[in-house]
């Protein structure tokens, strides 16, 4: 049977990143293959279908829906503005006319003289799409989008809420093991991305917005506080288009749980610096992470696109971190890998591993509780 | 069935390959004719290889043979890289092989008709029938405006359309109606490739020119029998053929590796769950018994009944225990799956555990804490995804129909067709059923969750063989049969629990039971009370139960006693006087707590401490 592995996340201070930027739609790619771009470039557009409007016009103007096309003044597939006079029935002697106006500016889509309906389609929405991060276009897929490559420091979290944004990084704590309290925020951090310890609260995230920061990274979070500031549950890690005002990236997991120091450490040496970040999570095939992302713009990047290393299985000394109670949030290295399976105090069997946790303990974690910390 | 199948199916077969490619496993057995009989032998698993870097299933497939090949001896995988069929000898190659397959998020559908409760019904249960997902439901009557109803079709990117609506020579303008709004949507493929969406239409076939003349230049249009002709019959088989036949042709097609797949197996490849549904008929109608089946995954968590001859299948698609068991607690509430953890509990911790698992999936309790409270949330989820089936499956709606006095009376009022005191033998499977560390937590589990009334059999299965076993009746039901029975299927036991509310002072039944030993029994159980009498499947045990309570009821009328011979299983015989139909439980921790760790002590479900 193939080595048990669970993927860690990503830590890392330097490491070949590739972003995919891809039109919802077909649309124009407006950048080639060896082109720098800048996060804010568009690289490329396309317009959505407006939204359809369906309207029974037969009802409106009292007449039969077979007969519709005859008090029609426009036709399918022409176009209508907001308020247009579109159908009208003669009356009776001039008098009692009935009369029905284009109820968005747009296109005709279809008449139905079955059931008298009038599909309207609302002009089409622009749709832009930008680099994200600065780099270079190394791939591009005609009507689709592109790749942009860079070389940048490379920090994925576990869970994450809001979409991409860009802002530059403050710190709010000093340490891992801290909070990041309310108090700690200030309107000098506007359009930031706030770095905090062991812990957010509500109190914390509502003044972080209501200052206008950009982003949030912290260790833990309270999962029964998403519901207090999205206003319903999260109940599929599925995220990325709330509208929270900011993004919020959480690098541990639910409750309070320092960072783990090395990502601190990381970030702390980007104070200053300008990201971008993305709390779109989705914890299912192809799964997606949070994450944060700042670039080393004077350095040159290949102009193939560079693929990830295969990862390999987790090796006896390794960082991992357990993410299970009771070890959950701990942070170690692999002491032993035994291959026979052990009965855990669940009375469950399972293949283990041996953890010596930085406070010297060791213990027995099965597995599957257990994530490398990649760099 | 192909001429391969035919032809082995002439020859007797001898030797079966079966695997189910799973979102993330692909799990290959082996069955084999030992003496008279088939038996399930060796089985391998690989990690199912549809997504990058492999992007092709086959691998997975060849990796899972490759498993059973070093551990059986018998070469399954030629030279080339395929699975070797027909048997050339003992030793090389299999008669059969078949696959079920719910890669890729299985098989998803949207779905819509005229009438909600009518032609839509229809047209959802011929969808779930064959195991499909459904995204959605639409209907003219379904409180959304038509607007709000295009945007999300948009926003859906299904597999395919299945569209209902109106009797036959009935409405035309609302199923065109509907039309229109499939039209102006212009769905896409999930998958994209340049494909135009399929649409099944199923409704009124007086409107089929219209429909036509609609969909057909946005969609690929199919035409099928009415799901629902008239308002007292439904006619689902036809739909359901047809979303079998789109799910190899373009869903399966365009999924990595698949067309290689499609030419490897010696029967059409089902979605997972339409294979189990399959299973579930099969042993319904040979043993001539009601059956309600229930399959809890890590997302999704599928119940399967067969009640009166009638199949039903549902799919929670967001009940499950590890990507959705956030949503179970979303659900369910904090209190009902607290109802069920035998000890305190910080109900922030508990909220911040659940949260975790749910962006950890992949981790297993390692403490027995942590145990306990996974399969308090898995009780809820069970419940949940039962009373979603309970509500679904129900005679079709619309028709007038004649009620005697027994139906007036009957419980609840309630028109399911799933009937707990008529349900026979109750079947778990998934992860947190099939691998729980002692087999008696399974049987409280599925207890708790489902309430059953009366005798009730209950059954897990093994190593989750149902799905290939699905689409092994469909090339030889015999050797499918002969295999559940004896490698499937473990029997736990029976649940014996009379219907009514307990009076808690009073003492609740009276249980005489003549023991395989000779032993007899002769004791009173009081209210609120477990009690395991250990008894092998093999054992036969006389039991004679009187309700003590004038409203209780075991199935032979309130207040009468109940003689009956009484199976055991891997756990035995319980007898559950917590009343029913809903299981009584203190909501106050000081009194829930003690009767929790009295029900865990009686039942030996966990070990004790300090043991």
């Amino acid at each position: 049977m193939a080595a048990i592995f669970t993927p860690g996340l990503k830590v890392a201070e330097h490491a070949i990143v590739h972003k995919d930027r891809r039109l919802p739609l077909e649309g124009q790619v407006t950048v080639a293959v060896g082109d720098q771009v800048t996060a804010d470039q568009v690289v490329a557009r396309t317009e959505l279908p407006g939204k359809i409007y369906p309207v029974n016009l037969a009802n409106k103007l009292g007449v039969d829906a077979g007969r519709l096309k005859e008090f029609l003044l426009k036709g399918q597939g022409d176009k209508v503005s907001e308020g247009e006079l579109i159908a009208q029935t003669p009356g009776f002697l001039g008098l009692f006319k009935a009369e029905a106006h284009a109820i968005v500016s747009g296109t005709i889509e279809s008449i139905s003289t079955i059931t008298g309906q009038v599909i309207f389609q609302a002009d089409p929405i622009p749709v832009e799409v930008d680099a994200y991060i600065n780099g270079k276009v190394v791939e591009v897929v005609p009507g689709e989008g592109c790749v942009v490559q860079s070389a940048a420091t490379f920090v994925q979290g576990i869970f994450g809420l809001g979409g991409e944004t860009k802002g530059v990084i403050a710190m709010g704590v000093n340490a891992p093991t801290d909070r990041l309290e309310a108090s700690a925020i200030d309107d000098s951090m506007a359009g930031k991305i706030i770095i905090g310890g062991a812990y957010l609260d509500l109190a914390g995230l509502e003044r972080a917005i209501a200052v206008g920061a950009a982003g949030v990274v912290t260790g833990g979070f309270d999962y029964d506080e998403i519901k207090e500031v999205l206003g319903y549950e999260v109940g599929v890690a599925i995220t990325g288009g709330e509208e929270l005002g900011l993004t919020l990236i959480v690098t541990e997991g639910f409750g309070s749980i320092q960072m783990a120091p090395a990502t601190f450490e990381l970030l702390q040496n980007k104070a200053g610096k300008r990201a971008s970040i993305n709390g779109a999570t989705q914890i299912r095939a192809g799964v997606m992470r949070p994450e944060l992302v700042v670039t080393f713009d004077d350095e040159e990047v290949p102009d193939q696109k560079v693929e990830a290393p295969e990862p390999v299985g987790i090796t006896i000394g390794d960082q991992v971190r357990g993410i299970r109670a009771p070890y959950f949030g701990s942070l170690g290295k692999v002491a032993g890998l035994p291959v026979e399976p052990v009965v855990l105090d669940s009375g469950s069997k399972a293949r283990v591993m041996e953890i010596e946790f930085e406070n010297g303990e060791l213990a027995v974690l099965p597995r599957a509780n257990v994530e490398a910390i990649e760099r | 069935m192909s001429d391969t199948v035919e032809q082995a199916a002439n020859l007797q077969i001898r030797s079966v390959l079966a695997t189910d490619c799973g979102s993330t496993t692909t799990k290959a057995i082996l069955i084999e004719k030992v003496g008279d009989g088939y038996r399930q032998t060796w089985r391998g698993e690989a990690p199912t290889t549809v997504e990058a870097p492999f992007e092709d299933v086959t691998r997975g497939v060849v990796n899972a043979a490759t498993e059973i090949q070093e551990l059986s001896g018998r070469k399954l995988v030629s030279a080339e890289g395929r699975i070797i069929t027909p048997e050339q000898s003992p030793d090389e190659g299999v008669d059969v092989y078949i696959s079920t397959s719910s890669a890729g998020g299985g098989l998803q559908l949207v779905v819509g008709g005229v009438v909600r409760s009518m032609s839509a019904e229809s047209a959802t249960r011929a969808a779930l029938g064959a195991g499909a997902i459904v995204m959605d439901t639409f209907a003219t009557n379904d409180k959304r405006r038509p607007h709000e109803q295009i945007e999300r079709i948009r926003q859906l990117r299904p597999d395919m359309i299945l569209m209902a609506g109106g009797t036959d020579g009935g409405t035309r303008k609302h199923v065109v109606a509907l039309a229109e709004r499939i039209r102006a949507a212009r769905p896409r493929t999930r998958l994209g490739g340049g494909f135009n969406l399929p649409v099944i239409y199923a409704g009124n076939e007086d409107v089929r020119d219209d429909v036509t003349e609609l969909l057909n230049e946005v969609c690929d249009l199919q035409i099928v029998n009415n799901v629902r002709p008239i308002l007292e019959d439904e006619n689902l088989a036809p739909a359901r053929d047809k979303i079998h036949d789109l799910f190899m042709e373009h869903v399966m097609a365009q999924a990595p590796g698949y067309d290689k797949l499609m030419t490897w197996t010696d029967a059409p490849i089902m979605p997972t769950p339409g294979a189990v549904g399959l299973i579930m008929q099969t042993i319904s109608r040979q043993r001539g018994i009601n059956i309600l089946g229930v399959d809890i995954g890590g997302a999704t968590t599928d119940v399967f009944s067969v009640f009166s001859e009638i199949f039903n299948r549902t799919v929670s698609a967001n009940l499950g225990m590890s990507y959705s068991v956030s949503n179970v607690l979303a659900e369910a509430g904090l209190p009902a799956i607290l109802r069920w953890v035998p000890f305190d509990i910080d109900e922030k911790m508990l909220r911040n555990r659940i949260g975790n698992k749910m962006i950890r999936p992949t981790t297993i309790p390692q403490t027995l804490e942590e145990l306990k409270i996974e399969q308090a949330i898995a009780r809820e989820a069970l419940r949940l995804a039962f009373i979603q089936h309970r509500e679904f499956a129900v005679g079709l709606k619309g028709v007038q129909q004649d009620r005697t006095i027994a139906d007036a009376f009957r419980q609840g009022g309630d028109d399911s067709l799933v009937q707990m005191m008529e349900l026979d033998l109750l079947v778990g499977s998934g992860g947190v059923l099939s691998h729980a560390p002692r087999r008696v937590q399974s049987m409280r589990m599925m207890i708790d969750a489902f309430a059953p009334q009366g005798i009730t059999e209950l059954a897990v299965d093994s190593i989750f063989m149902m799905p290939h076993l699905g689409v092994l009746s469909t090339v030889n039901e015999e050797a499918a049969t002969q295999v559940f029975e004896k490698d499937c299927i473990i029997y736990l036991g029976t649940c014996v629990a009379p219907l009514g509310p307990v009076r808690e002072d009073q003492p609740a039944l009276r249980v005489q039971l003549k023991m395989p030993s000779g032993e007899l029994i002769d004791e009173t159980l009081d209210s609120l009370e477990l009690k395991l009498y250990p008894a092998a499947r093999a054992d036969e045990v006389e039991a004679t139960i009187t309700p003590l309570q004038r409203q209780l009821d075991l199935g032979a009328g309130p207040g009468k006693p109940l003689i009956k011979t009484l199976r055991g299983g891997v756990v035995g015989i319980v007898i559950d006087t917590r009343g029913r139909p809903d299981i009584q439980i203190p909501s106050a921790a000081s009194q829930r707590v003690p009767l929790l760790e009295r029900w865990v002590h009686a039942l030996g479900e966990y070990p004790e401490e300090g043991s």
